[in-house]
């Protein structure tokens, strides 16, 4: 309740506000965005696992790194749940009549933006680029593929669908969805993530699979290209 | 003589204080890594119905169900924690997490699956282990 309380609090002074000038957005972003993301690498005494099980939205401490800009304009003003059962999963399921099922008792919209808003935000956010060695720039090397043989891999051979959507309503619900992925992630964050998720967070809850560099070519092409004909 | 009863009577009930506190714990910390990155697929009730479960290929292992657990040896339950579902000849579903959990998470996770399935490990040696 509190926390719907605080997000709902943050909507309104969000919306309230026309946030033109970078000054205004850097400052709006630590009272208000800081209340449910993290902005700032937290220390490595601070990643615990008891802090994954305390914040309220993914960390965007390294958003420039990992998102792409054009996909944040347009997400900020009309943001759709990229985590079916919400962030972090084990506070929004509940057992259900076959399985355990997403509470949406518990879950609240993200805020929506003006145009001039969530294109001052997005700009703001793609400055934040966390540690320099986080993401390797030109780990994807975009090289031709069957799309077939990596959509089996996805689906089967690696079980990435057991977490995620790469269509809606085919897949898992404790990760992200994918279907949107190739559209809202840089191919390079994707590459490097999927190689080693603790990186990113030495206690998040998608496992480091150790897989080879054809798997990783393989898989971020199949998830740019999820999303690249809707584009 | 008082003295020399005295003393270590109050070491004793220190030291069982102290292993007290450590178990509960251990426990906590278990029982938290399990909610953490075990209940997506094995379920708030551990009984393999997940909320990833609604379209999985393969229904994970329900933790509750002392036959099943109990036929499997401790090191089978090790090796498909570390090494993943295949190695066990079992799903690929089941990831590997062994380069994500350390040797001792994933011991104490093996010690509270006997706990949530109410069943001793097999014998090892009892049955096929990753052929």
């Amino acid at each position: 309740m509190t926390t719907k309380y605080i997000l709902y609090v943050c909507a309104g002074l969000m919306l309230g506000q026309g946030l033109a000038k970078p000054a205004d957005v850097a400052a709006a972003m630590q009272t208000q965005c800081a209340q449910c993301h993290a902005l700032k690498a937290p220390a490595p005494a601070e990643l615990t696992i008891d802090r994954l099980w305390q914040r309220k939205g993914p960390d965007l401490y390294y958003a420039g790194s990992k998102y792409n800009e054009a996909w944040l304009v347009k997400w900020l003003q009309d943001p759709k749940r990229i985590r079916p059962a919400g962030e972090f999963y084990f506070k929004h399921v509940k057992t259900g009549a076959k399985e355990d099922v997403v509470d949406e008792s518990t879950l609240t919209p993200h805020v929506k933006l003006s145009k001039d808003d969530a294109t001052a935000y997005a700009a703001a956010l793609m400055q934040l680029k966390g540690a320099p060695d986080l993401v390797e720039k030109g780990s994807y090397k975009q090289q031709p593929g069957s799309a077939a043989m990596a959509a089996m891999f996805f689906n089967k051979l690696r079980g990435c669908s057991a977490c995620h959507q790469s269509a809606p309503g085919a897949g898992g619900l404790s990760g992200p969805e994918l279907y949107t992925g190739g559209e809202r992630l840089q191919p390079d964050y994707i590459h490097d993530y999927i190689k080693d998720p603790q990186k990113f967070d030495p206690h998040i809850w998608m496992p480091k699979l150790g897989l080879n560099e054809a798997d990783l070519q393989r898989l971020t092409g199949y998830i740019v290209g999820l999303s690249a004909a809707k584009r | 003589m008082f003295k020399k009863v005295r003393i270590p009577l109050k070491l004793s009930l220190a030291a069982l204080f102290l292993a007290g506190t450590t178990y509960a714990f251990q426990n906590e910390a278990t029982v938290k890594l399990y909610n953490t990155y075990c209940v997506q697929c094995h379920g708030l009730n551990r009984n393999g119905k997940g909320v990833n479960t609604h379209d999985i290929a393969v229904q994970p292992r329900d933790h509750t169900d002392p036959k099943g657990m109990g036929d499997m040896p401790d090191d089978e339950l090790t090796k498909a924690i570390t090494e993943g579902g295949l190695s066990v000849n079992k799903s690929v579903i089941m990831p590997r997490w062994g380069l994500t959990l350390s040797t001792d998470q994933v011991k104490d996770l093996v010690s509270y699956l006997r706990v949530v399935c109410k069943c001793g490990p097999k014998k090892e040696g009892s049955t096929n282990v990753g052929n």
